[in-house]
């Protein structure tokens, strides 16, 4: 036959299911169920040339804020697992997990030097570029701020290029807040407000605000006609913050979504992360809210 | 192409499926088994359904016997191409512990070069909408596209249409009009029989100079012609696709899904024989000793609650989340995600449906609650 039987090395990296072993550099405890992994890949398993080479084929791939990877543990599974590093450092890749089945107990157990299989990256990313200009208000429930950090380290490191900039955080007890330190590093900056908040908490370990996050919305210092939102957490969260959004006279085009669903390949072949016409695995994570809000507001979609 | 067409004697069928072996394609076609007549490999025409036919209604099928020997005298059976192109289970890749790190070993793709013999015009039409799927976007499934590439495709035109056919409102048969390397059309005329045969391809143009063909006269193409509009004519259920998207978009909420649901077991069925669902799953295993892995990939289907379990919970926990997300894709979300229906009117979900649920009279209910609704006010 005329068709050329091609070499294996092109045949491994043309299949987007197979995994690239990464190595754990370094775990770190966030919350009692919640660990975020600094991976760093291991490209001689594949003979890849370069392990600081980046792109398609590589070790090492450039991701944009939002976009997740595929994590798989030897023997166990694979979960979708959103990117929380900062993406002007891909050879570093950072991961915040919360330990809620069995693939993700098993991925917070891991030690340093141990491996862990990576796909990625994938999806769409918050609108980095289109906000320049903007105000920016960036709204996190619970580990909803992980796939947001990302875009916060993007923003602070061209800072100049954006208006004012305000994160809104909230968690459930002050036991379960994500990135403790940063939060008080980036709460003692000058060009960028911050405001955190917990649902619960006892007065001997929290002196800040309770409440849910959305009672903080009214306190961002934001222009609506020049400001982009972007907003991740928990389904009911994102829509009481959206309401609370529109309130404050922002469109649904300002405003920028991260959807969960289950997923089982990434690239649109598996079927299980459909959202109406959407894969929100390719299509999504990320959405501009007035692209689903149809859906959005229909159970069991 | 030429416009040639070229007539094979029914007793020199076995000749053709020669050729095809000959040329090193396994020959994949019906054949019956456990009643019913479903797809698997055929060494010779004695394996084809000679002489059976399939009665069909919604929840019922049944084989019947001809008052002739006809090899394709059946329309469509449970199964489906998609089982050969998008295997029903498939081992992804093989990984083996490695000191801390693992190697993947991939699969490798070395499947049969198959000749599918007896493609249905609705059937070639769910081959072109999994093409859609797996090897017209951002990423390729390189299993499915090793499969695709090496295929041979003798399709067989409908001349009798089956109970619970719909292809004629899906415009996707009886006649098989591209996309074959051959495509035949039975003729039984009283001693007579004897195929119809169009040329799709350069490669169909080789087999059948390895076939005793003659050249077809206007007289065999008429009557060939004939028959089909025959089937078209017999088509067993209608369904009126105008403007089915905003149809579906805009009845998301609508009483019919309740009302269906009461009905619907969630056993997957309609999935299951659907020629273009395409949901998988994979599972991660590994052997006793945890130095080999392995990823298996498995058919799947969005009625189970598996399919949408993120922590907290499945996002489509009831019946009715479950078969209205199964019928809004097909006929709806489908278009905006691959540019065509996702159904091609087969009428295997009606058929193989335990309580007879019909895809083509729900979306006639929601239709016809909307004209209700507008000529009351």
């Amino acid at each position: 036959m005329a068709v050329a039987v091609k070499p294996q090395t092109i045949e491994i990296s043309a299949d987007p299911m197979v995994p690239v072993p990464y190595r754990v550099l370094r775990v770190r405890r966030e919350t009692p169920d919640t660990f975020t992994l600094e991976l760093e890949a291991l490209t001689s398993a594949f003979g890849h040339p370069s392990p600081v080479q980046t792109g398609e084929g590589s070790g090492v791939r450039a991701f944009a804020p939002g976009q997740f990877n595929m994590l798989y543990l030897f023997g166990v599974g694979e979960v979708p697992i959103s990117i929380s590093g900062d993406p002007a450092q891909p050879e570093v890749l950072v991961h915040t997990v919360r330990a809620v089945g069995a693939v993700t107990r098993a991925i917070c157990a891991l030690k340093r030097d141990e491996i862990v299989g990576v796909r990625g990256p994938f999806g769409s990313a918050w609108p980095v570029a289109e906000a320049v200009g903007n105000d920016i208000v960036i709204v996190a429930g619970g580990v909803g701020l992980a796939p947001l950090r990302p875009a916060i380290y993007h923003l602070l490191n061209h800072r100049h290029e954006y208006g004012r900039v305000a994160l809104l955080y909230g968690a459930r007890t002050p036991k379960d807040m994500l990135y403790k330190r940063e939060l008080s590093e980036w709460r003692g900056r000058f060009d960028i407000q911050v405001e955190v908040t917990v649902d619960a908490a006892r007065p001997d370990e929290w002196r800040g605000n309770v409440g849910v996050v959305t009672t903080l919305i009214s306190r961002a210092n934001f222009d609506p006609f020049h400001t982009t939102a972007l907003v991740c957490g928990p389904e009911v969260m994102m829509r009481f913050t959206i309401l609370e959004l529109q309130k404050r006279e922002l469109r649904d085009d300002q405003i920028y979504i991260s959807m969960e669903r289950n997923m089982k390949c990434a690239i649109g072949f598996c079927g299980h992360c459909q959202y109406g016409p959407n894969f929100v695995c390719k299509d999504g994570p990320v959405f501009r809210f007035d692209k689903v809000r149809e859906l959005f507001g229909k159970r069991e979609i | 192409m030429s416009d040639e067409q070229f007539i094979i004697e029914g007793t020199d069928f076995q000749k053709l499926l020669d050729a095809l072996r000959q040329q090193g394609y396994t020959t994949v076609g019906p054949t019956v088994r456990d009643g019913a007549i479903v797809y698997d490999e055929i060494a010779s025409v004695k394996d084809l359904p000679i002489g059976w036919t399939d009665e069909q209604d919604g929840g019922r099928y049944r084989l019947q016997k001809r008052n002739d020997q006809a090899l394709f005298g059946y329309v469509v059976g449970p199964h489906s191409w998609k089982k050969f192109l998008h295997p029903p289970v498939l081992s992804l890749w093989k990984a083996r512990k490695n000191g801390k790190s693992f190697e993947i070993l991939p699969n490798r793709n070395d499947s049969p070069r198959y000749a599918f013999i007896g493609v249905r015009s609705c059937e070639l039409h769910a081959i072109f909408i999994q093409d859609r799927v797996f090897t017209n976007g951002k990423f390729i499934d390189p299993h499915y596209q090793a499969r695709r590439q090496k295929v041979f495709i003798v399709a067989v035109n409908c001349v009798q249409a089956g109970g619970t056919c719909f292809c004629v409102s899906m415009k996707t048969g009886p006649k098989a009009t591209l996309g074959f390397d051959l495509a035949l059309t039975e003729i039984i005329d009283g001693q007579k029989h004897y195929f119809v045969v169009e040329v799709g391809t350069e490669k169909g143009a080789e087999i059948i100079q390895r076939v005793p063909a003659k050249p077809a006269q206007p007289n065999d193409i008429q009557i060939a012609e004939e028959r089909i509009a025959r089937a078209a004519q017999q088509m067993g259920r209608h369904l009126d696709t105008t403007d089915i998207k905003n149809l579906l978009y805009r009845n998301l909420e609508h009483p019919r899904w309740d009302e269906v649901a009461t009905r619907c077991l969630n056993c997957a069925n309609c999935t299951m024989v659907c020629p273009t669902c395409f949901c998988t799953t994979v599972e991660d295993v590994t052997d006793l000793t945890g130095t080999e892995a392995e990823r298996v990939r498995k058919w799947d289907s969005c009625f189970t609650m598996d399919f949408s379990y993120i922590h907290g919970g499945s996002v489509r926990a009831s019946a009715k989340s479950r078969y209205r997300q199964w019928l809004t894709h097909k006929l709806a979300s489908w278009i905006d995600q691959f540019g065509t229906s996702g159904c091609v009117g087969c009428g295997r979900c009606i058929t193989w449906c335990p309580v007879a649920i019909d895809i083509t009279e729900e979306v006639r209910a929601i239709r016809e609650s909307e004209q209700v609704s507008k000529k009351g006010e």
